[in-house]
């Protein structure tokens, strides 16, 4: 067993699964989401992409852009937060937050997609 | 692949950020954790973006006090640890970035990078020289000034350093790295469409076999010159088809012997081959009699060896005659004392060559006997062109640069690949031609060595006689050689050789008409060069030079002079 697979694999799965775990709920209902769920989806994601720096292969180069696109899509979605609350002053309307958790939901795809090939990879391996 | 700098750079800084993340993500959970109070005593907490905000300007240690209310003292210890992880993580990325940039493995790959997008960009066609001594430099600069580009290889980091500070007329990348290795030969364009071919000039023998070996294997259609010192390496070179072997000594013994047996021929050879505009000077014609060979080494054997198959008498000079197996009769010593060559027979001696490999001995040789006897005739090889302005002010008979003679052999390969056709065809001729041809090439020359160029008849060279012939016109070679401008006066230009697939005629007769795939070796002043050009490519020009006839042009006077007829 190789230790760094294993914090690699870990980071992925633990982004999609905060990830999930953000967007899981009526996306209009701002108690439904959790606002420290999005910061630990951000840095999670982040520190994943990190992870993925510097992989020359095909499918490496693959995840780095999943990862990327999950970044992209969750940081907008914690901007547009912060601006509706302290820039506008306009608060969490519910048109709001559905945008919220939709961008955060593109990125659960982004996420989904890391997994897959993820799994992918390792099943090739192993045969 | 070429953005490798970019990936070394990710895969370094993998360490950096991930620190810098984690310690910005423990910052702000610190920050919104502990609360703090009011003046008025109501408890408040930061929330993220008061978080963000506090650490992106403390972090970077710029700070500007308490955001956005005063702290209070658990706050101030809190916040503390809060500050510092990130601003240590900010030191320790820009130490490993700063560590990168002096890694030399990291600055060498980001030089290559910088190369190949270079050799990339060349749009000309363009050849690989390897080896930027002082024949590397000299044709760099002669293919530059001809319109072609290059990419230089060299092993010597200083010699690149000097390529990039002289002011040539284009821009020509250089690597320092080894052209033994394929991918270096690579990375110099060997796969570029536009890549003419290869010439090998390094000092290393071995170099230049593995290169011409590495060319013709995975490129066969690049044309390889490669320089030669050893006998044994041409031959090795020649029997994979590399497609010319220049061996500087060989072709000055070849020249010497020329300019003893054929003067006049020698004459023509010195002036076809040299650098073009530089003044046309005029070789004193050896004397006969007997050589003193100063040094036996690989110069001085091929001499030997040339001066044998030409009955000339010569006596040998060498320091260590038993290592170099020199003939019998050879004179132990190094010929730069007076006793040396007095016992070598100079009172009677028709010329010395100092052929060593040591430049102050052989000035000194020269000078030496030049103080015996004043009226000899004097060769001495040149081994560093550094040292040019002292053989310069020597005033030789017969300078022996084996850098330039490299250089300006393969440059005549590249610009005239029929030259050394011509050169074995007018061997064979009498004296008599010999000086007709050099009274030709003096009278075009106008006192500079001229440029050689070949033409080849065809759509691509020559479009308009293409057309004029379909219209039935017989273009003759005169009509070519004829000024636009004045049809009583002849271009500066003589055409040396005419060939056919069945036939090869030197100084070709001016009223023999051309027929498509002739192939001419043309030489004359470069004005003379642009003209010929122009008047290859303009069917009105032609047609007036051929026939006297001036007729309208564009696609409308042509059609009104079709109707009109």
């Amino acid at each position: 067993m190789n230790l760094e697979k294993v914090v690699f694999g870990f980071f992925i799965l633990l982004a999609l699964t905060l990830n999930f775990g953000f967007v899981y709920g009526e996306i209009d209902n701002p108690a439904h989401h959790a606002s420290w769920e999005l910061f630990a989806a951000i840095v999670v994601n982040l520190v994943a992409t990190v992870l993925k720096f510097g992989e020359r292969t095909q499918i490496g180069a693959i995840l780095l852009a999943a990862s990327l696109v999950a970044d992209l899509q969750l940081i907008a979605a914690a901007i547009l937060w912060g601006v509706a609350l302290y820039g506008t002053g306009a608060g969490l309307t519910e048109m709001t937050m559905a945008s919220i958790v939709s961008l955060a939901g593109g990125a659960l795809v982004a996420n989904i997609v890391s997994v897959t090939l993820l799994i992918i990879e390792t099943v090739r391996i192993h045969r | 692949m070429d953005n490798a700098a970019f990936y070394m750079v990710l895969r370094r800084m993998r360490g950096p950020f991930l620190v810098l993340i984690g310690s910005y993500a423990l910052g702000i959970c610190v920050l919104m954790a502990i609360p703090g109070e009011h003046p008025d005593g109501e408890t408040w907490r930061m929330n993220f973006v008061d978080a963000l905000y506090f650490l992106t300007y403390t972090a970077p240690t710029i700070g500007f006090g308490e955001y956005p209310y005063e702290f209070n003292y658990a706050q101030r210890l809190g916040y503390m640890l809060a500050i510092y992880p990130p601003v240590i993580a900010w030191f320790y990325a820009i130490v490993t970035i700063v560590g990168l940039i002096q890694d030399p493995v990291f600055r060498r790959t980001v030089e290559a990078g910088r190369f190949k997008r270079q050799v990339r960009r060349l749009s000309e066609p363009f050849w690989i020289v390897c080896g930027y001594g002082d024949t590397g430099s000299l044709l760099v600069r002669s293919l530059t000034e001809r319109g072609w580009e290059a990419s230089v290889l060299d092993v010597d980091e200083q010699r690149i350093n000097h390529l990039s500070t002289r002011d040539l007329r284009l821009f020509v990348p250089g690597w320092c790295a080894d052209a033994n290795r394929t991918e270096n030969l690579r990375a110099a364009g060997l796969d570029h469409p536009r890549c003419a071919g290869v010439l090998a000039v390094t000092n290393d023998d071995h170099t230049n076999l593995q290169v011409a070996i590495s060319v013709k294997l995975l490129h066969p259609r690049l044309r390889v010159i490669c320089r030669a010192e050893n006998r044994a390496t041409a031959d090795n070179m020649n029997s994979f088809g590399t497609d010319h072997v220049v061996d500087p000594f060989a072709s000055f013994a070849d020249r010497l012997a020329l300019a003893i047996t054929k003067p006049e021929m020698h004459r023509v050879y010195e002036w076809l081959s040299g650098m073009p505009n530089t003044p046309l000077f005029e070789p004193p014609r050896p004397p006969d009699g007997r050589w003193l060979i100063c040094g036996y080494g690989r110069f001085g054997k091929a001499v030997c060896r040339r001066l044998d198959k030409i009955d000339v008498p010569y006596t040998v000079i060498e320091r260590t005659p038993e290592r170099t197996s020199a003939p019998e009769g050879t004179i132990h010593g190094k010929g730069t004392e007076a006793v040396t060559l007095r016992e070598a027979g100079i009172q009677n001696a028709a010329g010395v060559l100092a052929g060593t490999d040591d430049d102050a001995d052989n000035l000194s040789i020269v000078m030496t006997a030049r103080d015996i006897r004043p009226d000899l005739y004097l060769a001495a090889r040149e081994n560093q062109m550094a040292q040019r302005p002292l053989f310069k002010a020597a005033e030789l008979q017969m300078p022996v640069e084996p850098s330039y003679l490299i250089a300006t052999r393969m440059l005549s390969l590249i610009t005239a690949p029929l030259l050394p056709e011509f050169l074995r065809i007018a061997r064979g001729y009498d004296r008599s031609w010999h000086a007709a041809v050099a009274r030709r090439i003096r009278e075009v020359s106008g006192g500079v060595v001229p440029e050689i160029w070949t033409i080849t008849v065809g759509d691509d060279e020559s479009p308009a006689l293409m057309e004029l012939r379909s219209e039935g016109q017989d273009i003759a070679l005169q009509d070519l050689l004829t000024d636009p401008q004045d049809e009583e006066k002849r271009l500066n230009a003589v055409t040396l050789l005419l060939v056919r697939p069945e036939a090869v005629v030197p100084l070709p007769d001016p009223k023999v008409p051309l027929e498509p795939g002739d192939r001419l070796l043309c030489c004359g002043t470069p004005e003379a060069r642009s003209q010929l050009r122009w008047t290859l490519f303009h069917r009105n020009t032609l047609r007036y030079l051929a026939t006297g006839e001036q007729r309208p042009d564009g696609s409308i006077f042509r059609w009104l002079a079709r109707g009109s007829k």
